[in-house]
């Protein structure tokens, strides 16, 4: 239990974060708030008194009035004293270099009549570029505590703690605008009914009701009625309040600040920009940052994913020959640890990835990212925000979808969502690898480029131009819910915090492991059923089959065996399954084993070369895969006696796969995201079709 | 006259604004009426452009920055 509960409020980039890692340390969580699926950044820490203190980590919001699903959070939390993250006391953010601005929420947040207390971070850097703020005088006009430090630096968290330590329970806050002038009658309407006292809160509920699911519908009713009955134009009256408020703003900051030279905080910045964001520099220097992401993601990834790999093939192997045989040990190692390493293999692969995110935006480059790709995107109907999880998802389209969350248009923010899984991830690599191998000979064009390796490129390159095409037919199919925002702070460049960067790629794994994770292990126990086991006696009758081979010592035992688990696959529950769908698959140019793989990579796509090789009886993954290329390579159709994979089937073969939504994951993340089964279900639809149909014209036009 | 209608380093008081919605978004985010602006930089493909005011950069779309009467 703890004694007491603080929100961190404030806007983006004022180092919130950044004051929070300070305050918690790794002593951290992820939770979510009751009712809303966006995640919840809790810690904890001790302060002065002894007393035990859990900290709330709200997200960046520049008013208490939302543009986009993570900034909504911040007022449904606030609004409800039953919520169970609702504070006893607010730490109002602000960046000092920029103080009015950010004044702004915090006379909002003080008007609600909670407990609060302002840190003026960034403090020492407000001193170097020349700005000096009388905290004495802010502290006495405001009402409420204000403690200058530095989260970067470490400075002043002792003064916070005490400050925290210090505030009363009872609000001290001047008030700052009478709220009742904007709309007397709706206000006094609407204490009665939702029996509080408080006018600013009335006037917050009348804005925006919809979005509170703690009233009753009777409530919410007679708010709608007491709304329309008094004319309330939210729009008008928002832009009223907020002009009141910075009057009021001038009066309280009026020899409060003092300002000489605040110029010269933007120099660097501002030389910075002139070449980061050039006409010609700005986009070969992102290229080349794109090109050195890709770069570390295959590069450095590969040897702790070996080693992972490693890891779990020993465990594996040590669990087989340590505990008793049987059905038990069986699903647990090669249904349970399997399919846990089907996960952690790719933990490297997102922690880089988030690594790198993680700088990008630290620094202020994203910011710039975005600025700099808008118009192109713009175009096809996404948003220059879209960028960040679009080249996420050249990795893993899990947390790229996570990242689309800053995205303020509902628009923008489904299309990205529903195009970044056909953006190529890493798990299509091996697949695409294996086949291209098998149908692209390994010679060179013009001398210089490697066919497989241009065969790969251009796998990439059709992923990207799915995705552009899909957002640009849905830019006109789905229709907007408000309009599209792009007003953007650009903020000032700095040094990674790289504190901060190690928290992101640590929290982001331990997430995508455990949300990821749950789905992963369920499908993957019941693959692991359906292949082990068949209808009736056909397992039986098999090794009925076999006996007397495999009694007969002249005989190669192991081949035998291998001959029996291939047998029992044809004749499991996916074998059958993969025989059923074979009809379906047939005009693509797939068999049977394609259609078990299919299957199965419907879990994950990286299930692919692991199910080719076991249905081609080769045990082993990625370092036999030379083995199970030259069976590919001689199978032949039993019914036509032609080979399996030729060129049409192969190239046929990778556009479904680059096509498909065949990842599990991705369709739990979707919906975790968009908190409905509708836009998972129509991905997974217009993906599966885009796929089919891509493959058999391929193939029929090939073949 | 609009913002949008501004070149690179010309600045210029803000007097209204022709879009209520946008407005209060704008006011949130600093731009008031009688806020000096200057035009800091246009993306490498002309929009959206980024704009210095009440201390700090800001950046916003053409067809967003055309709500912003100044002169």
């Amino acid at each position: 239990m703890t004694d007491i509960k603080i929100a961190l409020v404030g806007n983006p980039n004022t180092g919130k974060s950044t004051l929070f890692n300070l305050l918690t340390g790794l002593n951290q969580k992820i939770g979510n708030f009751p009712g809303i699926t966006v995640d919840k950044k809790v810690g904890f820490c001790r302060l002065e008194s002894g007393r035990k203190a859990e900290v709330i980590d709200l997200p960046g919001t520049y008013s208490l009035y939302p543009k986009s699903k993570d900034e909504s959070i911040v007022f449904q939390v606030l609004a409800d004293p039953n919520n169970s993250s609702y504070p006893d006391v607010v730490v109002l953010v602000a960046d000092a270099t920029n103080l009015r601005r950010n004044l702004l929420l915090c006379t909002q947040v003080a008007d609600l009549g909670i407990p609060m207390l302002l840190v003026l971070n960034m403090s020492d850097l407000a001193q170097k570029v020349g700005i000096e703020i009388d905290v004495n005088k802010l502290s006495e006009r405001l009402g409420i505590q204000v403690v200058e430090m530095s989260a970067r630096s470490n400075m002043g968290l002792e003064k916070l703690k005490t400050a925290i330590d210090n505030t009363s329970k009872i609000c001290t806050q001047n008030s700052s605008v009478d709220a009742t002038l904007f709309a007397p009658e709706a206000i006094s309407g609407v204490k009665e009914i939702i029996k509080n006292e408080n006018s600013y809160y009335a006037l917050q509920v009348l804005h925006q009701h919809e979005y509170l699911t703690f009233f009753t519908p009777a409530q919410q009713e007679a708010i709608e009625h007491v709304e329309q009955s008094n004319g309330f134009v939210s729009s008008k009256i928002q832009g009223e309040e907020t002009l009141a408020r910075y009057r009021y703003l001038s009066t309280v900051l009026s020899n409060v600040i003092k300002d000489t030279g605040a110029s010269r905080k933007f120099k660097v910045t501002d030389r910075l920009d002139s070449i980061l964001t050039h006409k010609v520099w700005g986009l070969g220097i992102f290229l080349a940052i794109l090109f050195l992401i890709f770069n570390a993601i295959f590069a450095w990834s590969s040897y702790p994913m070996d080693m992972i790999e490693g890891a779990f093939t020993w465990v594996t192997e040590v669990g087989h020959s340590k505990l008793p045989a049987g059905m038990l040990t069986d699903l647990l190692l090669d249904g349970v640890v399997a399919g846990l390493g089907g996960i952690v293999i790719f933990v490297p692969q997102i922690a880089i990835l988030f690594a790198f995110i993680s700088i990008l935006e630290d620094t202020g480059y994203m910011a710039r990212v975005t600025f700099m790709m808008d118009k192109m995107m713009r175009k096809v109907g996404l948003s220059g925000k879209s960028v960040v999880p679009m080249i996420g998802g050249l990795a893993c389209a899990v947390p790229s979808i996570m990242a689309a969350r800053n995205i303020e248009s509902w628009k923008d923010r489904i299309i990205t969502i529903m195009v970044t899984p056909l953006v190529s991830c890493s798990a299509r690599l091996p697949v695409y690898i294996l086949i291209i191998s098998l149908i692209i000979p390994e010679e060179n064009v013009f001398g210089v480029f490697n066919k497989q390796g241009l065969a790969l490129m251009a796998m990439y390159l059709f992923g990207m131009l799915a995705a552009v095409l899909v957002a640009w037919v849905m830019k006109f199919i789905i229709k907007a819910k408000e309009r599209s925002y792009f007003i953007m702070e650009l903020p000032v460049y700095r040094m990674p915090r790289w504190k901060n960067v190690l928290y992101t790629v640590y929290e982001k794994s331990k997430t995508f492991i455990f949300e990821a994770g749950k789905v992963i292990i369920a499908i993957s126990i019941v693959l692991w059923v359906m292949a082990s086991f068949g209808p009736g006696d056909r397992f039986e009758r098999i090794e009925q089959k076999y006996k007397p081979a495999l009694n007969n010592p002249n005989q190669d035992q192991d081949h035998l065996q291998i001959l029996i688990s291939s047998e029992k696959l044809e004749n499991s529950y996916v074998g059958i399954l993969g025989h059923w769908i074979e009809p379906a698959i047939r005009p693509l140019g797939y068999d049977w084993k394609i259609g078990i793989a299919l299957i199965t990579s419907f879990a994950a796509r990286e299930a692919f070369v692991g199910t080719m090789a076991t249905i081609y009886s080769v045990d082993g993954g990625d370092e036999d895969t030379k083995t199970i290329r030259e069976r590919m390579l001689v199978s032949v159709n039993s019914k036509t006696g032609l080979p399996v994979y030729t060129f049409a089937t192969g190239i046929s073969l990778m556009l479904f796969y680059a096509f498909a939504m065949q990842c599990m994951s991705t369709v739990a993340v979707v919906y975790r995201e968009t908190k409905s089964w509708k836009w998972p279900l129509i991905q997974l639809g217009y993906m599966t079709a885009l796929a089919y149909v891509a493959s058999l014209v391929a193939y029929q036009l090939l073949s | 006259m609009k913002l949008s209608q501004l070149k690179q380093g010309e600045r210029g008081t803000i007097v209204a604004f022709t879009d209520l919605e946008m407005s209060v978004k704008l006011m949130e985010m600093g731009c008031l009426p009688g806020e000096v602006v200057e035009v800091e930089r246009f993306a490498p493909l002309g929009d959206p452009m980024a704009i210095r005011v009440s201390g700090y950069q800001l950046c916003l779309r053409k067809n967003e920055a055309a709500v912003i009467i100044i002169e």
